[in-house]
C-alpha cells in the first residue's frame, strides 16, 4: 500500500500529541501539557499576527495617502513595528495619582485576555481548532463582549474626564451593536442548524454562504461587517478614542506597555472579527469552487486550507483598514441612530426573510 | 463648594472640560472650558493668553520698514496678506503706491497664500473629523505652493516679500511656468478632493445643520470672511474696499445662507476656486516695469491715523496706525478675523455635542497666533 505523507497543521498537531502519549503515558498530564503548549502557540501566534497588521495598517494607510510608509527598518519597513515594540517596552508606565490603581492595572490585561479568549473556536485549517465547542456562536457572541468591561474599566479607573468620556460612549456603542452582530449570526445558525463552528464550515463545502443564501445572507455579511467595525472601536466608530476629541479616550492615560495592551487587542480583535466573517459567510477554511470546472476546483483544493482561511480574513481586515482611512468619524448620536433605526430594522426583517428561505428550502 | 469642586462639576451637574491648551484639535494652544451635560455642550468660554507675544507692542518700536514683517508671526497661514496689508496702511500714510507690477505680483502672492492656507484648512477640517487622509492630498498640493514662494520669496511660510512701495525683489524667472504648472494640477485635484470628502455621506451629516450661525449673529459678533459668507453676509472686502488692483480682476463673492458647517465648508471649497479664476487672469498679465517705487531709507509717516483692511482666507484683518511723525509708529493695532470669529463660537456650538465643536471649531478655521497677538 501507498503511504501518503501528509503535511497539514492538524496532522503535525495530531503527531505531537501522539508523540506525548508515547513518551508520558499519563492522559492528565499528556491534556495538561497539551494545553500549554496550545496556549504558548496561540500567543506567539497572535503577537507575531498583531505585529502583521500592523504593518500591514501603515502600508495601507500609506498606500491610501500616497506616500510610502514605513521603508527604514528591515526590508520594506516590516521591522519598523518590532522596533516600536522594543520602545513601548522601555518607556516609563505613568499612573495617574488619583486613579484606582487595582483597576488601572487590570484593564488592559482584561481586554487582551478577552480578545484572545474569544480565538479558542476558530477553525484556523481542516480539523485545527482549539476548542470545537458545540455552542461555538454563542460562545463567541459571549466572551467578545467581555472586553467592554476593561474599556469601561480602564475609563472610570484613569481618572479623567476625557476617559470617562470614551468609556460611556463605548458602553453605549458596544450595548447597541452587540445587537446587529448577534442577529447577523443567528441568520447563518438559522440555516446551518448548528452552533458549532466546524459543523458551519461543513455545510459550505458545496458553496459558501454569502453565495448560498442569496441576498439576505449578503445583507447579513454586509452588516456583520459594519457592526463589528463599531464593536472593536474602529474608524469610522473609533468614537471612544476619537483623537480630535477626546484626545485619546479611554487610554489616554495609559503609556508603555499598558498602552500596547490595548493596541495589541484592537488588532486581535480585527483579526477574530474578521476571521468568524470569513468563517460564517465566506467558508472558513473551504477552497474556492466554482460549479463545474472541475480542473479549477481541483487545482483550488490543492492550496492548503490555512491559506484559504488567513487569505480570506487578511481580505475582510483590508476591508475594515481602508473603511478607517476613507471615512470621517461619526458624532455619537449618528452612530446610535446608524444601529437601532437602520442597521437593527433591517437585520430583524433580514431574519425572517432568512428563516422562512431555511423553512421552504429555497437556498442552494 | 471648592474651587477644585466646581472646576469638575457644577452644582447644577454640569461636567467641565477643558479643551486645550494642549488638545489635537484646537489647531494650537487654545483653551476652551467646556461644560457639558453628558455629551451636549452647554457653555463655552474660551480662554486665551497661551501664545501672546505683544506683537502691537513691539510694532511701537520697530521702524516702518521693519513692524510689517513683525506681522507674518500672526496670522502665520496668510503672512503674505497681512504683509500687504501692513505695507498698504504706510503707503497711505505716505500718499504712495505700489508699482503696477508690485500690485499684480501682490494679488497673485495673495491669491496663492489663500489657496495655500485653505488647502490645510481642507486637511485639517478632514482630520478633525475623522478622515485622515485627506490631510495628505491636501499637503502635496499645498507643497507645491510653498516651493513657489520659496523660489521667489526665500521662505516657505513666513515670506516677508512686500515692503512700502512693492515687494522686496522681482519674480523669479520660473515663477508663471511653475505657478501654471501647480494652478493646472489644483485644478484637476480639485474634483479629488470633492470626491473624498464633500460627497461623503457621514461628513454630510457630521455638518449638515451643524453650528448655525445666523446672519444677525454674524453681524453681532463681526464675523467676517467666509465664516460670514456662509450666513449669508456680503463682507468681501477685496469687493466692498478693492485694494491692490482688485477691481481690475473677475471674481465671484461665493454666498450661502445656511450658516452651516456645510455651508462654510461650501464657500471655501468655492473660494478657492475663484481664487485660481484670478491667477488665471493675472499670471500672463503681469506688466512690465519696476517692482518697488522709490522710498526714502528711513520711512516717516506724518502725524495722524491710517487705516487699512484686507481680505484675509480667515476673513477681515485691519491694521490702524497712530503716527506722531516719528520714523516708528505711536500705536499699532490689528483687528484680526480669527478673534472675532472666536467670538461668535459659544453661540454656534451651543446645544450641540463634542463631536459638533470639533466641526465647527474646523470650519471657522481658527489660527490661534491671529487670534491672540
Amino acid at each position: 500500500m501507498k503511504t501518503v505523507l501528509t503535511i497539514s497543521l492538524s496532522s503535525i498537531a495530531g503527531h505531537i500529541h501522539q508523540w506525548l502519549e508515547k513518551a508520558i503515558g499519563n492522559p492528565t498530564i499528556v491534556y495538561l501539557i497539551d494545553m500549554v503548549l496550545v496556549a504558548v502557540c496561540l500567543l506567539v501566534f497572535l503577537v507575531l499576527l498583531c505585529f502583521f497588521l500592523g504593518w500591514m495598517e501603515r502600508k495601507v494607510a500609506a498606500f491610501m495617502q500616497i506616500r510610502l510608509g514605513p521603508n527604514r527598518v528591515g526590508p520594506k519597513g516590516s521591522m519598523q513595528i518590532v522596533a516600536d515594540t522594543v520602545k513601548l517596552l522601555f518607556k516609563e508606565g505613568l499612573t495617574p495619582a488619583a486613579s484606582d490603581k487595582f483597576l488601572f492595572h487590570l484593564a488592559p490585561m482584561i481586554v487582551v485576555i478577552a480578545s484572545m479568549m474569544v480565538c479558542a473556536p476558530l477553525a484556523f485549517a481542516k480539523d485545527f481548532q482549539i476548542f470545537d465547542i458545540s455552542i461555538g456562536v454563542l460562545y463567541v457572541s459571549a466572551v467578545s463582549s467581555l472586553g467592554i468591561i476593561g474599556i469601561l474599566m480602564a475609563g472610570w479607573s484613569s481618572y479623567n474626564k476625557y476617559s470617562l468620556l470614551g468609556a460611556m460612549r463605548s458602553g453605549a456603542q458596544i450595548v447597541s451593536y452587540e445587537l446587529s452582530i448577534g442577529l447577523s449570526l443567528i441568520s447563518v445558525v438559522i440555516m446551518v442548524g448548528s452552533l458549532k463552528m466546524s459543523d458551519i464550515v461543513m455545510s459550505q463545502s458545496d458553496g459558501w454562504w454569502i453565495w448560498k443564501g442569496h441576498i439576505p445572507m449578503i445583507i447579513s455579511f454586509i452588516i456583520f461587517v459594519v457592526a463589528s467595525t463599531a464593536e472593536i472601536n474602529r474608524a469610522p466608530f473609533d468614537l471612544t478614542e476619537a483623537e480630535q476629541e477626546l484626545t485619546g479616550g479611554f487610554h489616554t492615560e495609559y503609556s508603555g506597555m499598558k498602552f500596547a495592551m490595548f493596541l495589541l487587542s484592537e488588532y486581535i480583535n480585527l483579526f477574530v472579527v474578521s476571521a468568524i466573517a470569513a468563517t460564517l459567510f465566506l467558508g472558513g477554511w473551504m477552497p474556492l469552487h466554482i460549479g463545474h470546472l472541475q480542473s479549477f476546483n481541483h487545482i483550488m483544493d490543492y492550496i492548503p486550507s490555512s491559506i484559504w482561511f488567513m487569505g480570506k480574513t487578511m481580505f475582510i481586515i483590508f476591508i475594515i483598514m481602508w473603511f478607517r482611512w476613507t471615512f470621517p468619524r461619526l458624532r455619537v448620536d449618528q452612530l446610535l441612530n446608524l444601529e437601532w433605526k437602520y442597521l437593527l430594522p433591517i437585520s430583524m426583517v433580514n431574519i425572517l426573510l432568512v428563516t422562512l428561505m431555511a423553512i421552504m428550502g429555497w437556498h442552494f | 463648594m471648592s474651587l477644585l469642586g466646581e472646576d469638575i462639576v457644577t452644582e447644577d451637574g454640569l461636567f467641565v472640560v477643558n479643551m486645550g491648551p494642549q488638545h489635537p484639535s484646537t489647531h494650537g494652544v487654545l483653551h476652551l472650558k467646556v461644560w457639558l451635560d453628558g455629551e451636549t455642550i452647554h457653555k463655552i468660554e474660551p480662554h486665551m493668553g497661551y501664545i501672546h507675544r505683544s506683537i502691537e507692542k513691539m510694532s511701537e518700536n520697530l521702524s516702518y520698514r521693519n513692524f510689517i514683517f513683525a506681522t507674518s508671526r500672526m496670522d502665520y497661514l496668510a503672512a503674505h496678506i497681512n504683509n500687504e496689508a501692513c505695507a498698504l496702511a504706510v503707503e497711505k500714510g505716505l500718499g504712495i503706491q505700489a508699482t503696477p507690477r508690485a500690485k499684480v505680483i501682490r494679488i497673485l502672492m495673495g491669491e496663492l497664500t489663500r489657496l495655500a492656507s485653505h488647502q490645510l484648512w481642507w486637511g485639517c477640517t478632514g482630520l478633525d473629523l475623522g478622515a485622515v487622509s485627506p490631510f495628505f492630498y491636501a499637503f502635496r498640493d499645498r507643497e507645491a505652493i510653498n516651493d513657489i514662494m520659496e523660489e521667489t520669496c526665500g521662505a516657505r511660510l513666513t515670506q516677508n516679500y512686500v515692503v512700502p512701495g512693492g515687494v522686496m525683489f522681482d519674480i523669479h524667472p520660473n515663477f508663471q511656468k511653475r505657478t501654471k504648472e501647480a494652478i493646472a494640477n489644483f485644478k484637476r485635484n480639485l474634483t479629488d478632493y470633492d470626491k473624498l470628502l464633500t460627497g461623503n455621506v457621514i461628513f454630510e451629516n457630521r455638518t449638515k445643520g451643524v453650528g448655525i450661525l445666523t446672519k444677525e449673529d454674524a453681524i453681532s459678533f463681526g464675523v467676517t470672511g467666509p465664516t460670514a459668507r456662509a450666513s449669508g453676509l456680503s463682507c468681501d472686502v477685496r469687493k466692498w474696499f478693492p485694494y491692490s488692483g482688485y477691481e481690475n480682476v473677475e471674481f465671484d463673492e461665493i454666498l450661502a445662507t445656511e450658516g452651516d458647517c456645510f455651508a462654510r465648508y461650501m464657500c471655501r471649497m468655492a473660494e478657492m476656486r475663484q481664487s485660481v479664476r484670478i491667477i488665471e487672469q493675472l499670471i500672463d498679465n503681469i506688466p512690465e516695469g519696476d517692482f518697488q517705487e522709490k522710498t526714502k531709507a528711513v520711512i516717516k509717516l506724518p502725524k495722524g491715523e491710517f487705516y487699512q483692511r484686507v481680505e484675509t482666507p480667515r476673513g477681515e484683518l485691519g491694521v490702524f496706525i497712530v503716527s506722531d511723525g516719528a520714523a516708528s509708529p505711536y500705536r499699532v493695532k490689528y483687528r484680526s478675523p480669527g478673534f472675532s470669529n472666536l467670538s461668535a463660537l459659544s453661540t454656534m456650538a451651543k446645544g450641540g455635542k463634542i463631536g459638533d465643536l470639533v466641526a465647527i471649531m474646523a470650519t471657522i478655521d481658527l489660527v490661534i497666533p491671529d487670534i491672540d497677538r
